[in-house]
């Protein structure tokens, strides 16, 4: 347990996390009880779910960074299965979808052994290159594009896009090398993705009326996204400074990139659900569907927040020259 | 003594090994668990894809009902070598059943009436064998024949998607997909043969039409 050494803003933000589930349990159960001629059902399954969410990913991030590293791992491979099983397949790529899948355990590695160089190149140069050799041994021709196309599109989104996220826990300071900012860094990233995602669901509902991309997410609107960037710019601005060594200009800048890029991760799955035309990506989180409608923001805010905190500070990583 | 050993084995193969795999490395999306049996007997009627098919139906039951579930499997197949017929016979409790039908003496669907009227839950995969993955076969006969023996016993079909793309016929290599499982509506034994065929078809196509799967081929 290191709960001793998590900072005591971390702690407060946690607890502060949990009196909000707390706040909306009590919302959801009294309207339940006082209107009960709405159905509330799936409302009240959504945040029985943000509980279980919220439990297990409190608990990966305070029991040890190798826990976390393990976390994020397995999250990749649900979403990763999810993709597969959700997409069309071929029998014959039965091979090439097992070299995928260990893909994950080796971009982990990668991170675990904090090596930038190889965790930043693997999936878009080595798997890209190693998968169409296993799919040519295989010899199937017929659907050769689309396959290969969708399996390492799927690689890139849940494995290579998400895993920048993990890479945040291990970052070490050149000048503060004792220093742990990567359980900071990670809450703000998760917590304002999620946030994002029901502010501009919420402004959407309240206030929405023109479509931003009505062929692609007719539920979305104009109102919706501008009044989520805007909430959750600021609410990154406030939170930004005490929780991360972000300064309160660069947490402005990262609220931007995470509620721009959360909005334009969450389009790409649902242009995807389209295509396929399912409702849900799967039915893992009850009340919400699958893993992927879940994380399909940070598919994109993961490897943006990522690169903006990568370039706006120096940083120590396996083979970058410190120490040597 | 050696029952209770079996047993023993059964449960930890389950308890420790089956359940977490499945909720790890494939994951599950039962809709209506509820109309499953709660107590036997019963029949469940389930589409054939993989090796994986008949512990999969297992494991949706509760520990303490698992040596009450009898998987119906093909003699031929799983007495090959000694080690293979004690893990089905013994530990997973197959009901063997001989498709050649080499003795006459014995008529082949005995074991499945009698454990039946010993109050268990019996798994039989009507299509007779894995066939093409994730494809629906044509239902064989026997089962009305069961279902006649045992006119109060009721009739579960079950339908299952992803075992056949996890591991299909002839593979070993097992690559993860989630899994889906439909539970239908009971039917019984209603004096008509074809009728009876026709409603468990009928039954089983309509569960498959419940969501539209990716491709496969």
């Amino acid at each position: 347990m290191n709960f001793a050494i998590l900072s005591p803003e971390v702690r407060w933000f946690l607890i502060s996390i949990g009196a909000i589930l707390v706040l909306a349990t009590v919302i959801v159960q009294a309207l339940i009880r006082l209107k009960p001629g709405i159905d509330l059902g799936s409302l009240a399954q959504r945040v029985n779910s943000w509980w279980v969410m919220t439990g297990v990913f409190t608990f990966a991030m305070v029991l040890s960074r190798n826990i976390s590293l393990g976390f994020f791992a397995f999250i990749s491979f649900l979403a990763l299965k999810e993709f597969l099983s959700l997409i069309p397949t071929r029998r014959a790529d039965r091979r090439v979808l097992f070299w995928a899948y260990l893909a994950i355990p080796l971009q982990f590695l990668w991170i675990y052994l904090e090596w930038y160089g190889l965790f930043i190149i693997f999936i878009p140069v080595y798997m890209f290159l190693l998968l169409p050799l296993r799919m040519v041994m295989i010899g199937q021709t017929q659907g050769y594009i689309r396959a290969i196309g969708t399996i390492h599109w799927g690689l890139m989104l849940t494995v290579f896009c998400l895993s920048h996220t993990a890479f945040l826990l291990i970052l070490h300071r050149v000048d503060a090398p004792a220093e742990v900012p990567g359980v900071g860094l990670v809450l703000f990233l998760v917590v304002m993705t999620q946030f994002n995602d029901v502010c501009q669901f919420l402004w959407g509902k309240s206030l929405g009326r023109s479509k931003i991309l009505p062929k692609v997410s007719p539920g979305k609107t104009w109102t919706g996204f501008l009044g989520g960037v805007v909430t959750t710019t600021l609410a990154a601005w406030q939170v930004g400074p005490f929780l991360t060594i972000l300064d309160a200009g660069q947490s402005l800048l990262a609220g931007l990139i995470i509620s721009i890029g959360g909005f334009i991760g969450d389009v790409n799955l649902s242009a995807l659900k389209r295509d396929l035309q399912v409702k849900d990506s799967g039915s893992l989180l009850p009340g919400h569907g699958g893993i992927l409608d879940r994380i399909d923001s940070l598919t994109y805010t993961s490897p943006l927040f990522f690169h903006f905190v990568y370039w706006s500070f120096h940083w120590h990583t396996f083979g970058t020259g410190f120490g040597k | 003594m050696i029952k209770n050993v079996n047993n023993l084995c059964r449960l930890l193969f389950f308890a420790l090994f089956m359940r977490p795999f499945m909720l790890i490395m494939l994951g599950l999306n039962v809709r209506n668990r509820e109309r499953l049996p709660e107590a036997g007997p019963a029949i469940l009627v389930a589409n054939h894809n993989s090796h994986l098919d008949a512990i999969t139906l297992m494991s949706l039951f509760p520990l303490r009902m698992l040596q009450k579930i009898r998987p119906v499997a093909a003699q031929d197949y799983f007495f090959r070598n000694p080690l293979l017929k004690w893990f089905a016979l013994r530990v997973i409790g197959i009901l063997p059943i001989d498709r050649e039908m080499k003795s006459k003496r014995k008529h082949p669907l005995s074991g499945i009436n009698a454990a039946l009227k010993r109050g268990e839950i019996v798994i039989i995969f009507p299509e007779g064998s894995r066939g093409c993955p994730e494809q629906l076969g044509k239902f064989k006969a026997g089962i009305a024949h069961i279902a006649k023996d045992n006119p109060e016993v009721p009739v579960n079909p079950v339908f299952m998607h992803g075992l056949g793309k996890a591991l299909p016929k002839g593979e070993a290599l097992l690559v993860p997909f989630f899994l889906d499982i439909f539970v239908g509506d009971n039917l019984r034994w209603e004096g008509n043969r074809n009728r009876f065929m026709e409603t468990l078809t009928a039954r089983m196509t309509g569960l498959a039409a419940e969501a539209e799967f990716p491709p496969w081929d």
